[in-house]
């Protein structure tokens, strides 16, 4: 919302300098973007009178000018200009003057000429046609203003005004208009809020006798005033008004659309005109489209309407998008006689709905979509037609048609002030209290409030602790810190998370952040079958677009991305690890969202260095029985380089290589990856930590190679040895597997150390022999594994 | 018999002298201590002395055999010291070629910041509450005091998981607090941090998904000076002892007197510069003393308790706090980009 200050002034006289002005502003709540001052960008500039004008000698294109601005000796300047004449009114940017985009003039000489300044175009003082239309687009700027030689050029062009962009949060819609801010500003500044009621003249005639209004539907049309004006002389606005309309960033267009414009911006009323002899039967009813109607709208563009829409019609036909854009077909020419001015009020919901389906967002829409002041039709459409007056833009018909359901009653609140005061931490006296809400507009009777008309949303006791807390000032209230002992802190679960996070990052692997929402085509990548149940998930069902319809159900299509993301860059290896959610469809309102641990790596990146980490992670949070096992039924994984990971009977998640067919639909050459379900890893923790005593007798450790089959698992064999070594077998270590030359053909060897210890005695060599010729044996009849 | 002793004594000391190696010494100390050695030789012929001499030749030769082992333990030093000196001579390196670094991974930006802000909150008594992101409208809307007609609900902003429009991705973390409403009694001190989604396209400043941290206190008595003790609180850890902060009138569905916390630019320092907009303040969050009607609907009774609420853009305050330009960066997951945090 942009807004001149001059128009401001017209209802409260504020002082302030720019900056003070936006500082006070932004803290009673009207936030002040940004203010520009046009006076500030031109120095040095005054009018001159053009006193002669000749050739310079030796040019086809130059002349030297002789212009008073108003000094003792008129001044010689060169121009190139071809429209200037003796006895014009130029601007003129003298000697060390500044203009629009920091230009800066200077004397000098032209072709050995002296020259003293500079004659001034239109757009070298930032102006084009709309603030003058008489001027020239590409010569001089010929003045057709009041002024005398040597005047600053600035309150002539209007450039003495400042501008200041507003950004009104959207429970505040009358603050989008002169008369709100202007209130704002007048509680804020303390001064005097003038805002005088519109008195029109008329000139005879009945309204009623040219035009009938009819509502259909109250809940969208809640009020309908119109007036008319007749024996229009369509003409350009006069110079005030273009100005403010332009500061505001409208276009002007003629007196009569300007007017309607003007009454928007200054009382927050968006209104239209429509040409009276284009409504067929000097009928206007509001009603809501049917099925598959059409119109042309005012920008030229042919609509077409649903039955949710509203119109306003004529007995025939749509005229105008209710709240959004006038038609064309009633639009306002420059052979207009006679126009009906509408001010109305429309449920907002209904006008945003109307204009995101159009998509057709309008100055009025936007107005009306927050929802307006139902109290404000009247005195706009008055306004508007005094302005019709002011202009002589034509003579305003007797009588107004207003319609309304029912009346307006405003809501009431108790003024609690102590209660207020113990909310804001503040000791705020009631006088002052009062004294604000009456200055706001509130009507206070003992310790009811009246709330007014344009703040709908004032409905609760805080919401005046607000409007108190806004001007006695946000910066005044005491900071405090609220007392009372609470126990905060990390749950076990964060703790957890934490510390496995950081076991990652401590062994290489770096956090990425990945979107929550995947597509069938990540599926289908990671090669899910068509019927695999993890195509089942939660469906987004107005998505950005196929690749992020599903919250996923797998957290590996994501990792891969990243996999290929950094691939792509030529990053030439890469670690990388995420803690977040997958999300499962169970058959209930809300899915079940799992936070996954998931790694994945390619570059300096095997089975076994991932599965290391996993198994550190495991070691490090004390998770029990960790055991893996071969899966080969994974569709995304190596069948021969998965496994499956499980503490007792828990699975954990599965560590891998990706599949090869999977890696290529991702272009990466190998890739290895871990997903662990935390929560699951969470229950199989051990969380005490207890103390076991050192040993205090020597440990003796004995190596074992044995040579068995291929197919026989390193855990089969673990497992045989540690059943078979009895209690005092501490520790089992698999330290070779070798196949080749030296064992037969399908044959390998593996080698264990195992470490015995007792806590009662020193253990002796016939007591260690005697329990490896039991591992030996076990090893024998399970396996057929000879000693090597 | 002492003359051959003295003798021994200096032909000893001679020996030592020229002994450089630790072999050398040792066949010196065989030849004069040892059982076959030189003195051992002599103290044999003790026998054929007088009872006067005897006591007096063996006291000597005592004597000079202490001053032989003596001599030869100093010369051992002596030759260690030497040794080691040269071992370690031999064995100097370049110490300024680089060590051997461990490759250790780094946390995302994103939770660098985010960690930080848990560790001040919780330094404060406060406690992280989680809760689902495909949530139920009725937790992230109306329990919020967000009108059914509010613009946030339209399928264009929010995406919709049913077409009752009663489960949709979280576009707060808001709906945390009401859930924790709901299920606890006040004293309530958390803060909810989270992804949260809204359905913009991506660009530099946009996501369609990014991280809130939502905070709530709830207490008897908790007032509006509260909300700006604690918050100010927040700033000086986060942003150093100094910096100002300004709190300005705001407008929140469920917050009410609501206010937009702006501090001092981190950039500029106050003075206006690009990242400022030349204002010489950065928006940081949005706060508020919560809604009488959010309590009332979640159970607790407005007339007793009080409290403050407060909701802070994670991706924005990484950004400002590593300048970093582009939002994209923060999920692309590019290592050039992750390893430098």
């Amino acid at each position: 919302m942009n807004i001149s200050r001059q128009w401001l002034s017209d209802y409260t006289n504020i002082t302030a300098s720019a900056q003070e002005y936006e500082d006070a502003m932004t803290m009673s709540g009207s936030k002040v973007e940004a203010t520009y001052e046009p006076s500030e960008e031109i120095k040095n500039v005054v009018a001159g009178h053009v006193l002669s004008i000749e050739r310079l000698p030796d040019s086809d294109h130059l002349w030297v000018c002789q212009i008073d601005v108003g000094k003792d000796a008129p001044l010689q300047i060169v121009t190139g200009a071809d429209n200037v004449k003796a006895g014009d009114m130029v601007p003129v940017a003298l000697h060390k003057s500044r203009l629009p985009g920091n230009v800066k003039i200077e004397k000098g000489k032209i072709r050995g000429v002296k020259s003293e300044g500079m004659l001034c175009s239109l757009t070298e003082l930032k102006l084009d046609l709309g603030d003058f239309p008489y001027a020239s687009e590409d010569g001089i700027f010929i003045m057709q203003e009041d002024c005398k030689p040597g005047d600053d050029i600035r309150p002539i062009i209007g450039a003495d005004d400042s501008i200041v962009e507003f950004e009104i949060t959207s429970n505040r819609p009358d603050c989008m208009s002169v008369i709100g801010l202007a209130r704002e500003s007048a509680v804020t500044f303390g001064t005097e809020l003038t805002i005088p009621e519109p008195t029109v003249k008329g000139s005879g005639g009945d309204i009623k006798e040219l035009l009938s209004i009819e509502i259909d539907n109250y809940a969208l049309c809640p009020r309908y005033t119109g007036r008319m004006v007749k024996n229009i002389k369509i003409e350009p606005s006069p110079k005030w008004m273009r100005r403010r309309l332009r500061a505001a960033g409208l276009r002007p267009i003629n007196n009569i659309v300007d007017i309607t414009n003007y009454v928007m911006l200054e009382y927050g009323q968006p209104m239209h005109a429509f040409d009276y002899s284009c409504l067929d039967g000097g009928k206007i009813i509001v009603r809501t489209a049917a099925q598959g109607e059409h119109m042309n709208t005012l920008d030229g563009t042919e609509r077409t309407l649903t039955p949710d829409m509203l119109v306003i019609a004529d007995g025939n036909k749509p005229v105008g998008i209710a709240g959004v854009m006038g038609g064309e077909s009633s639009e306002i020419t420059e052979n207009t006689k006679y126009a009906v001015f509408e001010s109305a009020n429309f449920n907002g919901v209904s006008i945003r709905r109307t204009a995101t389906a159009l998509n057709l967002r309008t100055d009025a829409s936007s107005k009306f979509e927050k929802g307006l002041d139902i109290e404000n039709t009247l005195p706009a459409v008055e306004r508007a037609c005094e302005l019709v007056e002011l202009l002589g833009a034509g003579e305003v018909v007797d009588g107004i048609i207003d319609i309304r359901e029912k009346h307006f009653t405003p809501t009431t609140l108790k003024l609690e002030h102590e209660k207020i005061n113990k909310l804001l931490g503040t000791d705020i006296d009631q006088a002052f209290m009062v004294a604000t809400l009456e200055k706001l507009g509130f009507k206070i009777d003992g310790d009811t409030v009246a709330v007014p008309s344009w703040r709908s949303d004032i409905e609760h006791f805080s919401d005046l602790a607000e409007e108190v807390a806004r001007f006695y000032g946000y910066d005044v209230i005491e900071p405090s810190l609220h007392n009372g002992t609470h126990s905060g802190g990390f749950t076990s679960k964060q703790i957890a998370e934490r510390k496995i996070t950081g076991l990652c990052r401590a062994m290489g692997y770096t956090e990425i952040c990945t979107y929550s929402f995947v597509g069938q085509t990540d599926y289908d990548k990671v090669a899910l079958p068509k019927d695999s149940n993890l195509r089942k998930g939660v469906t987004i069902l107005n998505p950005l677009g196929e690749d992020t319809s599903i919250m996923r159900t797998t957290s590996l299509p994501s990792m891969l991305d990243a996999l290929a993301t950094n691939w792509g860059h030529r990053n030439p290896e890469a670690k990388l690890y995420e803690m977040a959610m997958i999300y499962l469809d169970i058959g209930e309102a809300l899915p079940d969202e799992r936070p996954i641990l998931t790694l994945g790596g390619y570059g300096k990146c095997d089975f076994f260095e991932i599965k290391g980490v996993c198994e550190t992670i495991f070691r490090e949070m004390r998770v029990r029985d960790v055991r893996f096992t071969a899966e080969k039924n994974n569709p995304s994984y190596h069948p021969g380089r998965t496994a499956a990971i499980y503490s007792g009977q828990t699975l954990l998640g599965v560590v891998g290589q990706v599949h090869p067919t999977v890696v290529k639909n991702y272009g990466i050459s190998d890739a290895f990856s871990a997903q662990i379900d935390f929560l699951a890893m969470l229950s199989c923790m051990d969380e005490e930590i207890s103390y076991k005593q050192l040993p205090r007798f020597p440990a003796i450790t004995r190596d074992i190679a044995v040579v068995c089959d291929l197919s026989v698992t390193a855990a089969d064999l673990i497992e045989c040895i540690r059943g078979s070594g009895g209690g005092l077998l501490r520790e089992t270590t698999l330290f070779d597997v070798y196949t080749g030359d030296q064992v037969s053909e399908g044959k390998k060897s593996m080698a264990f150390s195992l470490k015995l210890r007792s806590d009662e005695q020193t253990l002796t060599d016939d007591y260690a022999d005697e329990m490896i010729k039991n591992v030996l044996d076990a090893l024998k009849t399970q396996f057929d594994a000879d000693i090597r | 018999m002492k003359e051959k002793l003295e003798q021994l004594k200096n032909e000893a000391r001679d020996a030592l002298g020229g002994a450089n190696t630790a072999p050398a010494l040792e066949s010196l100390r065989i030849k004069y201590l040892g059982k076959k050695g030189e003195i051992t030789a002599i103290l044999k012929q003790m026998g054929s002395l007088s009872a006067e001499e005897r006591p007096i030749v063996g006291q000597l030769a005592n004597k000079i055999r202490e001053d032989i082992e003596c001599a030869i333990s100093e010369k051992a030093t002596e030759l260690e010291t030497a040794a080691l000196l040269e071992r370690l001579v031999s064995e100097a390196i370049d110490v300024t070629i680089p060590g051997k670094l461990c490759s250790v991974g780094r946390r995302h930006p994103t939770n660098i910041v985010l960690d930080e802000v848990k560790d001040i909150f919780i330094g404060m008594g406060f406690e992280i509450a989680e809760g689902p992101e495909v949530e139920l409208s009725v937790y992230d809307f109306d329990k919020l005091n967000i009108p059914t007609t509010h613009p946030a609900r339209e399928w264009t902003d929010t995406f919709y998981i049913t077409e009752d429009e009663s489960v949709h991705l979280r576009c707060q973390t808001s709906p945390v607090q009401v859930r924790v409403m709901e299920k606890q009694r006040p004293p309530i001190r958390i803060i909810s941090p989270g992804r949260v989604y809204r359905k913009d396209e991506v660009d530099a400043s946009h996501s369609p998904m990014f991280h809130q941290i939502e905070g709530l206190v709830i207490d008897k008595g908790v007032t509006m000076g509260d909300l700006k003790g604690t918050l100010n609180l927040v700033v000086s850890k986060l942003y150093g002892e100094n910096t100002k902060t300004r709190f300005r009138p705001h407008h929140f569905p469920f917050t009410e007197p609501s206010c937009e916390v702006d501090v001092q630019c981190v950039v500029c320092g106050g003075n206006g510069c690009r990242t400022c907009k030349q204002s010489g303040w950065l928006e940081l969050l949005g706060a508020g003393v919560v809604h009488p009607k959010v309590l009332a609907g979640c159970g607790i009774d407005p007339d007793e308790y009080s409290g403050f609420a407060f909701g802070i853009g994670l991706d924005r305050m990484t950004m400002l706090r590593f300048g970093i330009d582009d939002l994209r960066l923060l999920f692309e997951n590019d290592l050039r980009f992750l390893t430098q945090f």
